[in-house]
């Protein structure tokens, strides 16, 4: 009979740690517009797949009275469950509970949890929402950041790692997503910063909001801290479903292969792209038009839209786009765009996603803030990832590839596996407009008509230069194809390369310019 | 697409001109302008603690003139050059932002 009793009341202690904070504190979570640690975790996983460790964990504090106070699951969720019955590792940190505030023991839970995600070689999603260090903790909440910080680390480029901001994550906080992969936020949900309001306005005295500070969308437009937008909660997590169909679930696997879809195209690819190459259009249509099923999955789509990034499908396997965007800022490379495409590509390199660079652009972005804002060490960041990157590399030049951009988008110079190029394509060292004024200095100054006189001379160097045959000519590129012809060449070129062997020198690891 | 397209505006590249969209943070970034040399500024956002020149007074280049808190440490203001103050802009106790004229040099 006492066999029943201690069942009973395993579930009755199981009953009331699942409560977390408790109804008063959960009915003031819902009425933030948020979920329930335990209801973010159940929307994410597989239905009826997770399965919770630790969940009598108490916490240590023994100052300030907190000895007497219970806290359930000391403020966070952690376990494993399946998506699309793969296995992965999450943790939820649960606001109800002491604000969700990280001490040792909370922070040991969030350790424990990755530790067997890097083991095990699962993904691990991380859930933050929580007011930040338990101050009665003292050193103790430091030592538990710095624990994540370090496994976090230790983790980068072996498992995909994946942070949801839904609440604050403040202070110190913020640097474990900032480690991470891909970093989810929500608007109105959402809050990063290091600093808050708070204090900016005791020690600056600059007024501003928490949203107009570190909200979702200041992280996504202006920062670059976050790669994904959402307007809720729910729309949030359908992105993480998205996003993880598309990635593998460790460094020595591939991503999973879906079946093949033909593109579904509005209009011929010919026709998307102006013959100007003064005129924009968006890129985001050639990358559906070559991509299955014309379904693209944007990173960052807020952040320095001068680039595009995201993941689509050739064949059924899973690709990394990157592609200059001409509708925004011309499409010129400068440093925002040059640090979101280069993490990219690290991130497709680690885990064996094949990259497809897509390219138009004038350039890098003249002007006195770039070059103080360190656009050269920037920039740098792209040709050190292209150069380092060993997965399948194909670029396609649809129009201008001119000077250090050329040269930068992947270009055969640093180790490109093919270069196709469109008729369109205009590969030089700059511009026609600017080259004409260079080599024909002399003629044009003397002149009777210097402005005819430029003209005709910048038609001379467009006929001559401003085409893809001089480069096709050294074979710096492979092919000059028909813009209709760029997805069975991007087939080809793909299956050629699945076993790429690509040996680099032994090394600790390189030192890039970030 | 045309070139009249009102969506898109000009945007110069090595002198040549493309059509296209701009993004907020392009928009917002902040024009560079040459330092005036007889303009002291604070670096570092923080408090005036001490004023220790005059309007008129002929300081020798290295002399403190200013104490600024920021950050729980207490900076010292130098003179950058020998010269006379022309005019003190901020008062003990104010709290100042980065960048804010302090002193005004001759």
């Amino acid at each position: 009979m006492s066999f029943k009793r201690n069942i009973l009341d395993l579930r009755k202690r199981k009953k009331e740690a699942q409560q977390g904070g408790g109804e008063k504190a959960i009915e003031k979570q819902v009425a933030m517009g948020k979920k329930t640690a335990r209801e973010r975790i159940k929307a994410i996983l597989d239905e009826n797949s997770f399965h919770e460790y630790d969940l009598f964990v108490e916490h240590t504090g023994r100052d300030f009275d907190m000895e007497k106070k219970v806290l359930h699951g000391d403020g966070v969720i952690i376990g494993t469950g399946t998506m699309y019955n793969q296995p992965v590792a999450i943790y939820a940190q649960d606001f109800t509970v002491a604000g969700g505030s990280l001490g040792l023991m909370h922070a040991r839970k969030i350790t424990k949890i990755m530790d067997h995600a890097l083991k095990m070689r699962v993904p691990l999603i991380g859930i933050n929402d929580s007011g930040g260090a338990r101050i009665q903790e003292g050193v103790n909440s430091l030592a538990g950041y710095g624990e994540i910080f370090y496994r976090n680390t230790n983790a980068s480029g072996v498992i995909p790692q994946i942070s949801v901001i839904l609440g604050p994550c403040a202070g110190g906080a913020v640097y474990s997503p900032a480690l991470t992969d891909f970093v989810f936020v929500v608007e109105n949900i959402s809050k990063m910063f290091i600093t808050g309001p708070g204090v900016i306005k005791t020690v600056l005295g600059e007024e501003i909001s928490m949203e107009e500070l570190g909200g979702a969308m200041v992280h996504s437009e202006i920062t670059g801290n976050a790669h994904f937008f959402a307007k809720s909660e729910d729309e949030c997590f359908e992105q993480i479903k998205k996003l993880i169909t598309f990635i593998p679930w460790n460094n020595a696997q591939k991503a999973l292969k879906f079946p093949i879809q033909e593109p579904i195209l509005m209009k011929s690819i010919d026709e998307i792209v102006p013959a100007d190459p003064h005129l924009p259009y968006d890129i985001r249509d050639i990358i559906k038009a070559i991509s299955d099923g014309s379904d693209f999955f944007e990173i960052m789509e807020n952040f320095a839209r001068n680039i595009v990034i995201g993941f689509g499908r050739i064949q059924g396997n899973t690709i990394g786009f990157v592609a200059n965007q001409p509708m925004y800022l011309a499409g010129v490379l400068d440093c925002d765009s040059s640090d979101k495409a280069a993490r990219f590509i690290r991130y497709c390199d680690a885990f064996n996603i094949p990259i497809v660079t897509l390219e138009d652009m004038p350039g890098y972005l003249p002007g006195v803030d770039q070059e103080h804002a360190g656009v050269i060490r920037h920039g740098a960041k792209l040709l050190y990832a292209y150069s380092e990157a060993t997965v399948p590399k194909v670029t396609v030049i649809i129009r201008k590839a001119y000077g250090g951009g050329y040269i930068a988008m992947n270009s055969r110079h640093l180790g490109a596996d093919f270069v196709f190029a469109w008729p369109t394509a205009e590969i030089a060292v700059m511009g026609p407009e600017g080259a004409a004024n260079i080599v024909f200095k002399k003629e044009i100054d003397e002149a009777e008509n210097p402005a005819e006189m430029r003209k005709q001379k910048i038609q001379e160097y467009k006929d001559k230069f401003a085409n893809p045959f001089v480069a096709a000519s050294k074979g710096y590129i492979d092919e000059v194809i028909e813009p209709s012809e760029t997805r069975a060449r991007l087939i080809h070129s793909l299956e050629i390369s699945a076993s790429k062997v690509d040996p680099r020198p032994a090394k600790k690891h390189g030192i890039p310019p970030f | 697409m045309e070139e009249n397209d009102s969506k898109y505006q000009a945007f110069f590249v090595n002198s040549v001109k493309y059509m296209t969209l701009t993004t907020t943070k392009f928009d917002k970034r902040k024009k560079w302008q040459k330092a005036d040399p007889r303009e002291v500024r604070s670096i570092i956002p923080g408090s005036v603690i001490e004023i220790f020149a005059i309007p008129g007074q002929k300081i020798k280049e290295g002399e403190v003139i200013l104490t600024l808190e920021a950050m729980k440490m207490y900076t010292k203001v130098q003179m950058p050059f020998d010269g006379i103050i022309k005019s003190i802009d901020v008062a003990k106790g104010d709290r100042i932002p980065k960048n804010t004229v302090m002193i005004t040099l001759e």
